[in-house]
């Protein structure tokens, strides 16, 4: 598995949000243990410390155990992992309606456009919807 | 915790030239730090101080309460800025003579990672290019189990894909209590393997602090920190 990272942001907390979309994709299944410190420090390529404190983090938040015998454990509370879920995809929709915005549509056009490329129907009048408000808004 | 390496107003002149003014520095057991600072802010006079390699003009180092010295070749692993095997020695040569010099030093390790870089035991020195002699010197420096190692400029002369697996290296190589210091001007490459980065400015420290702490408070990288701040 490949560990990407953005130049901005501090390391850990993008270990953080790794580690978490590895437990939601199943990557890291429910209750399993993870690989030492060491490894996936040298897995993705960063300082063990730094990987101590992201690990650290997890545990904070519920999502990693450390067992005596079997070392990290992802946790089997299933509840804490929907909450997760649910928060990062609520983040994901937020993204979407702040770039829609930077557009000129506003949530309810955004929302329709979606629920039109839900039901699958022609792109094209999607499109003519936001340009007519685009235009609206900017006039 | 008691610190391995801690410089008090380290100062060191050639004739009329100032290569470090009055550094200080305390740096704690299990960190990887980089020394980072354009051409001449004293980089390499720095690490060869606490080598035991020169000595200051004024001030002091320490490394593990003592000053440097043969007491602390021991804890101390070096890879110095240039090569300094004889040519005519062969790799294995190399080891060895390691392995005679220091006993933290670990013959296997040595030459596991000399077969992971694909590089010849037999061959002679000499022979190597630049880039896989380097990486002979650090596969002799990582092998050994320091409590300080100092590394300058380990990645400069070696491809993207050895930097890679030099940085791998250390990362697998260093042990827990042990800190690596590591210098260079390559601080792209090595950015997310450090701990704490020390900007070295003609001869003192413009600032000494974690990455992740430069990288939430600027947000932005070392590298475009470190390229504000020396701008020239």
């Amino acid at each position: 598995m490949n560990w990407k990272f953005q130049d901005n942001r501090p390391i850990y907390a993008q270990i953080v949000e790794e580690i978490q979309r590895r437990i939601l994709s199943g990557a890291y299944a429910v209750g399993a243990s993870l690989p030492s410190v060491r490894l996936l420090a040298v897995e993705a390529n960063v300082n063990p410390n730094t990987m101590q404190k992201a690990l650290a983090e997890l545990e904070n938040q519920g999502l990693l155990h450390t067992q005596r015998t079997s070392g990290r454990t992802v946790t089997t509370d299933e509840r804490l992992i929907m909450d997760l879920k649910e928060r990062i995809a609520s983040g994901y929709i937020e993204q979407f309606f702040e770039g829609m915005k930077s557009l000129g549509i506003e949530r309810d056009v955004a929302t329709k456009m979606l629920m039109e490329r839900k039901n699958g129907s022609v792109q094209e009048k999607a499109t003519s919807v936001a340009v007519g408000v685009g235009t609206k808004e900017v006039g | 915790m008691s610190p391995v390496l801690q410089a008090q107003g380290l100062t060191k002149q050639y004739g009329g030239l100032v290569a470090l003014n009055g550094m200080n520095i305390s740096l704690e057991p299990g960190r990887i730090v980089g020394l980072l600072g354009p051409n001449g802010s004293g980089k390499t006079t720095f690490i060869k101080i606490a080598a035991g390699l020169l000595a200051p003009t004024a001030g002091q180092v320490q490394i593990g309460g003592m000053e440097p010295g043969p007491g602390t070749k021991q804890i101390v692993s070096y890879l110095p800025d240039r090569t300094y095997f004889d040519g005519w020695m062969k790799v294995r040569e190399c080891v060895e003579m390691f392995a005679d010099f220091y006993t933290d030093f670990n013959r296997n390790k040595a030459y596991d990672m000399l077969q992971s870089l694909g590089i010849d035991a037999n061959k002679r020195f000499k022979t190597l290019s630049k880039g896989t002699q380097e990486k002979v010197q650090l596969a002799m420096v990582m092998s050994r189990s320091a409590q300080l190692y100092l590394l300058d400029e380990p990645i400069g002369g070696v491809d993207p894909a050895a930097r890679d697996y030099i940085l791998e290296t250390i990362i697998r190589n260093y042990n827990e209590q042990g800190t690596v210091i590591i210098s260079t001007h390559l601080i792209y490459d090595i950015e997310r393997v450090l701990d704490d980065v020390i900007f070295l400015m003609n001869g003192f420290v413009e600032r000494f602090t974690s990455v992740d702490q430069i990288r939430e408070q600027s947000g932005k990288s070392v590298d475009e920190v470190f390229r504000e701040a020396f701008r020239c």
